[in-house]
């Protein structure tokens, strides 16, 4: 018996670390599907955004209630990892608390806010599922979230509720056997929450509380592997993408769009006196795809774009604060980052069905996810952007498959081609002459 | 009022030897639209009073390409960009000033990797510089205990960040200034952004020019103060649709300013 649970313990955490070393793998090569995008420049700036704002934050709380939550919810989550190294190393060694001799009233402070953390966690996780299902805060009973978003987000308040609920238990069983005549368990830890939950272990036998503690023990660690391992399929993956987004995200000034280097280069060949117009094209590289001016699909946007696709939480903060989506129309931001997650997967399960190379599947992100429509509806007023906690630019996907639809497809709506011709022939969006320009000097 | 602008362009400049300290680039709804054109002159008539030695582009200057590149013809936007960055530097412009949001983000951001670096600077800034240095004094006049909104142009605010050049300009009027719920980096677009200007909106239940103007209503302003000759003819349009046009008005800062001095 002595050796089977450790063994067994051994193995579950191989299987379990495993399958999620799997899924993250998985992960970046979906991620590097997109095209290269330099990020790696003014690391400080880089690092102190992360710090602030996926560490530190900051972008949650300027919506305070769900900010404050959320940092119980975070805190929780990081401190009582802490906790789970401690788990996991009784569970490969067969010991019981083993930090505690070592931490002395370190860890008796340690084990205490870990069970006020889980306390604050559970209250927290409750008022999230009555904003969700109960108050419905208009942004979370939007159209983007019907089906699995909507029982995903679910999926995990319960799960962290029970998670927070056996590691109580533990705890209170625990205690009850310290403090039982005699001590089936030594003395570690101090107990502010789950001392009151203890008492209900009195009356039981000592072996039937040592084998209810040793459930709560096995139901919380294989949990948190479950739980550990449902983040790939879920939007719950941000609580490690929010850290590298961050990092990655966009240092510009929200205003500033990217200049399209390929086009650069054809504006400045036909605008250089000297270039040969009859020289020949430069020899095509047979093997290289054409190159596409925009987006239509998840290959042409750049890799932290995916990654923000990986990361959104689907929050629908951004969706909340967009002027065309207040207005009714079918834009949606969140809609937008959902919809290349989507489309993305698809393309990856793709790959992995066709060993390793993606077969044309006549589908692509426009049309099939995204409507020209929604597209059109962006003013770029950059308020998605701004609003997202984790730095997500929805806008820049928008741009790109504006350009697309534009610069391929010549599919901008009437009135907008209007406008570039004007801009072509006269200089100005309306049909006004450039010599008229300074007219309004003398004009009363 | 009826004294006539003095508005010398680079070309005259140049013919007499002479670099302004600022180039005053007009854009094309500051040139060509009709409520614009009075921002135009009104920045002028200031320009001119505070003797700013100044010079436009005249019939030189071209769209910076702003609503192509945000409808996404990155062609027409390079095309532009190039042009003008062209006639900037033959000119060997350093520092320029916009009253438009819209070619100041452009110019100031997305010229630079295209060759084009100039200080760009928008007119409330310029404005907010002149007062500092002395050069202009602002007095109440006839706004003095006025209560005043101010609309954020999305370009100038979040884009750009600049959010306190316009608002230290309209409290110079003694005025009271009011903000809306949604201001600053919170701020609502007035819907003219990214091209929206030149088309009709995609099917919704509201235009979202009457939505920020119902934002503005709300704190109940004798004068909604903008930055952006877009978000101005938005604003105006949504005070129409409200029929309020007889109770408050629209106007740009430099107007504000402009009208303070009786210039």
């Amino acid at each position: 018996m002595s050796y089977l649970d450790n063994i067994l313990f051994a193995i579950l955490l191989v299987v379990g670390f495993g399958f999620f070393a799997a899924s993250v793998k998985k992960i970046i090569r979906n991620i590097n599907l997109g095209v290269d995008v330099d990020r790696k420049d003014n690391p400080k700036a880089r690092w102190k955004n992360m710090a602030m704002i996926a560490l530190g934050q900051s972008k949650m709380v300027r919506r305070p209630v769900a900010g404050i939550l959320h940092i119980f919810v975070y805190v929780g989550f990081i401190i009582i990892n802490i906790e789970l190294l401690e788990i996991i190393i009784d569970g490969l060694l067969g010991t019981h608390r083993i930090f505690a001799p070592y931490l002395g009233v370190v860890y008796d402070v340690l084990i205490a806010s870990f069970e006020i953390l889980a306390i604050l966690v559970i209250f927290a996780v409750t008022v999230f599922w009555l904003r969700r299902n109960f108050i419905r805060l208009k942004r979370f009973i939007h159209s983007d979230l019907t089906g699995f978003p909507k029982s995903d987000a679910n999926y995990i308040l319960y799960f962290e509720t029970v998670l927070m609920i056996l590691f109580l238990l533990m705890n209170a069983s625990d205690l009850h056997l310290q403090n039982v005549p005699g001590g089936v368990f030594h003395k570690a830890g101090s107990f502010p929450i789950s001392q009151f939950i203890a008492p209900i272990f009195n009356g039981m036998s000592n072996e039937l509380v040592v084998i209810l503690f040793e459930t709560f023990w096995w139901l919380h660690i294989v949990g948190i592997l479950i739980f550990m391992n449902y983040l790939y399929f879920s939007k719950h993956l941000h609580i490690l993408l929010a850290f590298p987004n961050t990092y990655f995200a966009n240092l510009k000034p929200e205003g500033q769009f990217d200049n399209l280097a390929s086009v650069t280069n054809e504006v400045k060949l036909m605008m250089d006196p000297n270039a040969d117009p009859f020289a020949a094209a430069p020899p095509a590289d047979e093997n290289a795809a054409p190159a596409k001016f925009g987006a239509s699909d998840v290959q042409d946007l750049n890799w932290v774009q995916l990654l923000n696709a990986y990361t959104c939480t689907e929050c629908g903060r951004c969706t909340s604060s967009c002027p065309a989506n207040q207005t009714g129309k079918k834009l949606s931001p969140r809609k937008i980052m959902m919809d290349t997650r989507d489309r993305l997967t698809e393309v990856g399960k793709n790959i992995d069905a066709n060993k390793g190379v993606f077969v044309p599947d006549n589908k692509s992100l426009l049309n099939d996810y995204i409507t020209p429509e929604e597209l059109w509806a962006c003013t770029s007023c950059n308020a998605c952007v701004e609003e997202c906690p984790v730095n997500i630019s929805p806008l820049s996907i928008i741009m790109d498959m504006r350009r697309y639809l534009v610069m391929e497809q010549s599919a901008a709506p009437m009135s907008l081609n209007a406008m570039m011709t004007n801009i072509e022939n006269n200089g100005a969006p309306w049909q006004y002459s450039q010599q008229d320009r300074l007219n309004w000097k003398n004009e009363n | 009022m009826s004294e006539s602008l003095v508005v010398p362009t680079m070309a005259e400049m140049l013919a007499e030897g002479k670099q302004p300290e600022v180039l005053f680039w007009v854009g094309c709804a500051g040139s060509f639209d009709d409520r614009a054109k009075k921002i135009t002159k009104a920045f002028v008539r200031i320009l001119n009073r505070t003797n700013v030695s100044f010079a436009v582009l005249g019939t030189e200057e071209s769209c910076t390409g702003d609503p192509a590149k945000r409808a996404g013809n990155e062609f027409l936007f390079q095309m532009q960009a190039m042009m003008n960055i062209e006639v900037l530097n033959a000119y060997e412009a350093k520092k320029i000033v916009t009253a438009c949001p819209h070619c100041f983000n452009t110019l100031k951001n997305e010229y630079p990797e295209l060759g084009g670096n100039y200080e760009v600077i928008h007119h409330t800034e310029f404005l907010k510089s002149l007062i500092d240095d002395g050069r202009l004094t602002v007095e109440g006049g006839q706004f003095k205990g006025k209560k005043i909104t101010f609309h954020d142009p999305c370009y100038l605010g979040r884009a750009n960040k600049v959010y306190e050049a316009p608002r230290d300009l309209i409290q110079k009027l003694d005025v009271e200034l009011v903000e809306m719920k949604r201001s600053k980096a919170n701020g609502l677009c007035c819907g003219a952004g990214g091209a929206q200007m030149f088309k009709d909106a995609e099917p919704g239940n509201k235009e979202v020019n009457v939505l920020r103007t119902e934002d503005a209503l709300e704190v109940k302003p004798d004068i909604i103060a903008a930055g952006c000759p877009f978000c101005n003819t938005m604003l105006t349009d949504g005070i129409k649709h409200e029929h309020k046009e007889g109770e408050v008005k629209v106007m740009d800062v430099a107007e504000l300013i402009a009208n303070a001095q009786d210039l």
